[in-house]
């Protein structure tokens, strides 16, 4: 993979170093924090799961009962109650209230039915069938309960699901882009610095072993300068100088046969 | 969260259908039913006579109005626009299908529990359940 041997573009520096191993603990701590809200809207995800199939299938039986108690409100009232209801349709008097509920940052909307104003009872059924009339009403306004229970646990398996994804995506970035990338810069200046280090001491030898030199050169320059000094010294004591004495000495060597050695 | 759609308080929404002409009756008693000014209804009965065009219409304005919060779609007539109902993935509002009187209820062909069916073996949603 590429993302393994990315880094990031920076000076190798202490100062850098400092700040990489600051993001690393931080996108760490990020990733641990990630990770556990994964898991908790997972376990919330999962409740809603099964929520959602129990009261699908309970959806089934109410509306069987609800059709049936519709079956029966036409048999008694008539059949053209229903041009009655379709005529008599103005404000909705059952309606849905939404709101929020946060779980683990996931803002998962939750919705709940009520009437609003009185049920227009009107003269539906008021020949004959009333009873049944109000059964059947009864009997869908449960239904309308369970069916608004059902449309929140779908909206909120539908946010969910996205939330899972999106926290999933970023924990996997953290994990396996991010703080690869974070190490292996770290690796690179740590190393950089070693070099430029291990540079500096083999500089630092050679320079000591320059002055070495020298020091050991301006040592024996000194001294046979001293030599020198004390060998005119001696032959300034005795009044002659120094090249004359050697003059002759070389001299008499070279002309005086008296002289034996 | 980037990129989804922030979801809104509502404090009084509508409750749409699509189904036919009983379903509707029934959820009509109930007092879902509302017509505004123009004379436009919060439902759609389907009937015989009722073109794929005219759901299709129904659903798209229904999905895209603000005061409505649920979709009730017979499944007899979600499967006519199935390529509609499984393309639509937003929270709000939120598209049920519903077992009409004549056409019994295929969990199989519903977008959603097919997908939690997908998510969730069923052995394990029965088992979990107890």
């Amino acid at each position: 993979m590429s993302g393994q041997t990315q880094r990031l573009n920076v000076v190798p520096t202490v100062t850098m170093l400092g700040v990489m191993k600051a993001r690393l603990v931080g996108a760490t701590r990020g990733h641990a924090l990630l990770k556990k809200k994964s898991d908790a809207l997972t376990v919330q995800f999962r409740q809603i799961l099964k929520n959602i199939v129990s009261t699908k299938e309970s959806m089934g039986e109410i509306l069987k009962s609800s059709y049936f108690s519709l079956t029966e409100a036409k048999y008694v009232a008539g059949d053209n109650i229903k041009h009655v209801v379709l005529e008599n349709v103005q404000n909705a008097s059952l309606k849905v209230r939404s709101h929020q509920e946060n779980i683990a940052g996931v803002k998962l909307p939750k919705f709940q039915y009520f009437t609003d104003g009185e049920t227009k009872s009107d003269l539906t059924g008021l020949a004959r069938g009333g009873q049944q009339v109000q059964a059947c009403r009864t009997a869908y306004v449960k239904a309308i309960e369970v069916l608004v229970e059902l449309a929140s646990l779908q909206t909120s398996f539908l946010t969910l699901d996205e939330a899972i994804k999106t926290t999933n995506r970023r924990v996997n970035a953290l994990e396996n882009v991010v703080k690869p990338r974070l190490e292996n810069t770290i690796s690179y200046i740590k190393g950089e610095l070693d070099e430029l280090e291990r540079e500096d001491f083999f500089r630092l030898k050679k320079i000591q072993g320059f002055k070495k030199k020298e020091i050991e050169r301006q040592v024996a320059a000194a001294k046979a300068y001293a030599e020198e000094k004390a060998a005119e010294d001696i032959a300034l004591k005795k009044g002659v100088p120094l090249d004359s004495v050697h003059n002759l000495l070389t001299k008499a060597s070279q002309r005086d046969d008296d002289i034996i050695f | 969260m980037a990129g989804r759609t922030p979801i809104r308080t509502i404090n009084s929404a509508l409750i749409a259908m699509i189904a036919d002409e009983d379903t509707v009756t029934g959820f009509l008693l109930a007092g879902v039913g509302n017509v505004d000014l123009r004379r436009k209804t919060n439902y759609l009965i389907v009937d015989s006579k009722t073109t794929v065009k005219q759901i299709e219409d129904a659903f798209k304005e229904f999905t895209t109005r603000e005061d409505i919060a649920v979709v009730l779609i017979s499944q007899y007539i979600a499967n006519m626009i199935r390529f509609l109902v499984d393309s639509y993935n937003k929270p709000i509002p939120a598209i049920l299908e519903i077992p009409s009187k004549d056409h019994p209820y295929d969990p199989a062909h519903d977008s959603v529990l097919s997908r939690v069916k997908y998510l969730f073996s069923t052995e394990s949603v029965a088992s979990g359940r107890r």
